[in-house]
C-alpha cells in the first residue's frame, strides 16, 4: 500500500465530484433538508424533535455514502478504469482507501451541516454533545462509504445497486430504535438490533450515557468500518475468469 | 534488473501453450507466439475469438488455465510489469467526468512518472488544445485518444491495444496507425486487436484468431500469396475453410 497512490486516488474521486456539482448538492442539501423537515413536521409535538433528530444525524449519512459509492465503483468496473488501475501499480488496499478517505472528507461536511443547522435554526435542544454527534455522523459516512464498497463487488449493475438499498438499509432503519426503541423489540430482534451499524450510531448519539457505552457504540461501529473496508478490498478481483 | 536489461535486444513477449478454459468452454487453445522489439503487430479475428482473452491474459488480469506467458523476462502476472506494459481497453477506459489533462495526471502519478510526462503524452495523441475539457464532451475518436495518451504514459516497451481504431472515421484509423507505426519503429512492441480484416495493411505481422486457435502468424503479404486471395476478407475466409 503507498500512502501517494491513496491520496492520489482521493483527490482523483474529489475532482470527479467537483465537475458534478449536482451530485454535491444532492449528497449536502437532502440530507439537511430531510432534517429540517422532520423538525418542521414535530413543530406541535414539543419534545419530539428532540429525541428523533439526533438520530437521524447517524442514519442519514449511512444512506447516502452507501448509495453514492457503491454505483461510483460499480461505474469504475463498467467503464473499464477498474481494469486499468489493475495493470498498473495501484494495490486494491490503495484503491479502498482512496475511496474512504474521500467519501469520509464529504461525509464530515455533511454532518457538519446537518447538525450545524439542526442546533441552530431547526431549534434542536439535545443533551447530547455536539462534537460527539459529529463523530459519529462522519462514523456513519464511513460506514455507508465501507459497504457500498463492498456491495460493489456483489451488485453487478448499477440498477442492482440501488436495488440493495433497501434490503441492506431498511430492515437496519425499523431495528435501529427510530421507530421503536430497541428495548422494546421481541428478545430475538433486540438481540440482532444491537450488533448492528446503524443502532450503534444511534445508541452512540443518545445522551446522558456512561462513557464506556459510549466507547462500546465507537468500538462496534470501528469494527464493522475495517471489517467492510477489508472485505471490500478482498472481493476487488486483479484477474478475472 | 539485469535480466530485463539483457532482454532489450531478445523478445519482448514468449507465449507458450497458453490456454484459457472458462466453464466448458476453451476460449484460447494452446496460444504460441513470440514478439520482438519495433514489431507492429494485428491481432485479428472475428468478435469472439478470443482476441480481448488473449490481451488480458498478457496483461495478467486474466486466469489462464494452461501454458505459460512472460513478457519482457517476466511472468505476466508479476507485479513488476504493472508499469511496464501500456494498454487501452476497448471502450475508453478513462473517467468520463474528469478533464483530460485531470485524466492523464491521476495515472501519471499512479505511475510515478513526473509531471513532463503529461504534457509529452498530451502531445504524441495531439490533445494539448483539450486538456482543459471533459473527457464526457469528446467525440469518440478524441476519447480514443485520451485512452491511447494514458497507454503511453511513461513510453512503455509494450503496448497492448484492444480494437483501438473501432468506429472511428477513415482519417481517424489512418493517423491511429501512422502514431503506431512511429512507436513501433521506436522500439516499442505494439500488438494491436481488430475485427476488420483490412487493417492487416498497416502492420507488419498478423495474428489471425478464430474460435481461440491461432490459425495464421506471418506478414501480410504472405497471407495473400498463400492463399491467393485478392484481399484480406477472402484470404481469411479460405485460411478458415483450409482448417475445417
Amino acid at each position: 500500500m503507498s500512502t501517494r497512490r491513496t491520496l492520489l486516488t482521493t483527490r482523483r474521486i474529489l475532482q470527479q465530484l467537483r465537475h458534478d456539482p449536482r451530485t454535491i448538492a444532492l449528497l449536502l442539501l437532502v440530507p439537511t433538508a430531510l432534517v429540517g423537515l422532520l423538525a418542521w413536521t414535530l413543530a406541535n409535538r414539543p419534545g419530539a424533535f428532540d429525541s428523533i433528530g439526533p438520530k437521524l444525524l447517524g442514519v442519514f449519512p449511512l444512506v447516502v455514502m452507501f448509495l453514492v459509492t457503491s454505483v461510483i465503483t460499480l461505474r469504475e468496473r463498467s467503464v473499464g478504469t477498474l481494469e486499468r488501475l489493475f495493470t498498473m501499480p495501484l494495490t486494491k488496499a490503495d484503491f479502498v482507501a482512496g475511496y474512504a478517505i474521500a467519501f469520509g472528507a464529504l461525509a464530515l461536511v455533511q454532518s457538519f451541516l446537518v447538525s450545524a443547522l439542526s442546533y441552530t435554526w431547526y431549534g434542536l435542544a439535545h443533551q447530547g454533545v455536539p462534537w460527539r454527534t459529529s463523530v459519529v455522523a462522519l462514523c456513519a459516512g464511513l460506514l455507508g462509504t465501507a459497504f457500498g464498497l463492498a456491495l460493489s463487488a456483489v451488485a453487478h449493475t448499477e440498477f442492482q445497486a440501488v436495488q440493495f438499498m433497501p434490503a441492506f438499509i431498511l430492515p437496519q432503519l425499523l431495528l435501529c430504535g427510530l421507530v421503536i426503541p430497541v428495548s422494546q423489540l421481541p428478545a430475538v430482534l433486540r438481540v440482532i438490533a444491537d450488533v448492528l451499524p446503524m443502532t450503534a450510531a444511534v445508541h452512540a448519539i443518545a445522551p446522558l450515557q456512561s462513557n464506556w457505552y459510549y466507547v462500546g457504540q465507537f468500538a462496534i461501529m470501528l469494527a464493522y468500518i475495517l471489517v467492510a473496508l477489508v472485505v471490500g478490498a478482498a472481493t476487488l478481483r486483479r484477474t478475472t475468469k | 534488473m539485469s535480466n530485463l536489461m539483457g532482454q532489450s535486444t531478445q523478445s519482448t513477449i514468449d507465449v507458450v501453450d497458453l490456454s484459457v478454459v472458462r466453464g466448458n468452454n476453451e476460449i484460447l487453445k494452446s496460444i504460441s507466439f513470440g514478439a520482438a522489439p519495433g514489431e507492429l503487430i494485428g491481432l485479428l479475428g472475428p468478435s469472439g475469438s478470443g482476441k480481448t482473452t488473449l490481451m488480458r491474459s498478457l496483461l495478467g488480469v486474466q486466469a489462464t488455465t494452461g501454458g505459460s506467458a512472460r513478457i519482457l523476462g517476466f511472468e505476466v502476472r508479476s507485479p513488476l510489469l504493472r508499469a511496464r506494459i501500456g494498454y487501452m481497453a476497448q471502450g475508453s477506459a478513462v473517467y468520463l467526468d474528469l478533464s483530460v489533462e485531470e485524466n492523464v495526471r491521476y495515472f501519471a502519478g499512479v505511475l510515478a512518472e513526473p509531471p513532463s510526462e503529461i504534457s509529452r503524452v498530451l502531445d504524441v495523441v495531439a490533445l494539448t488544445s483539450f486538456a482543459d475539457r471533459l473527457v464526457s464532451s469528446l467525440s469518440g475518436g478524441e476519447q480514443t485518444r485520451v485512452s491511447l495518451g494514458v497507454a503511453l504514459i511513461g513510453s512503455p516497451r509494450v503496448l497492448i491495444l484492444d480494437e483501438p481504431t473501432v468506429g472511428l472515421d477513415p482519417i481517424l484509423r489512418r493517423d491511429l496507425w501512422r502514431t503506431f507505426d512511429e512507436l513501433a519503429t521506436a522500439g516499442t512492441t505494439v500488438i494491436v486487436s481488430s475485427h476488420v480484416m483490412d487493417e492487416a495493411t498497416h502492420c507488419a505481422r498478423l495474428l489471425l484468431l478464430r474460435d481461440g486457435q491461432l490459425l495464421f502468424d506471418d506478414t501480410p503479404a504472405s497471407l495473400l500469396v498463400t492463399s491467393g486471395a485478392a484481399n484480406y476478407d477472402v484470404a481469411f475466409e479460405r485460411l478458415i475453410e483450409g482448417t475445417r
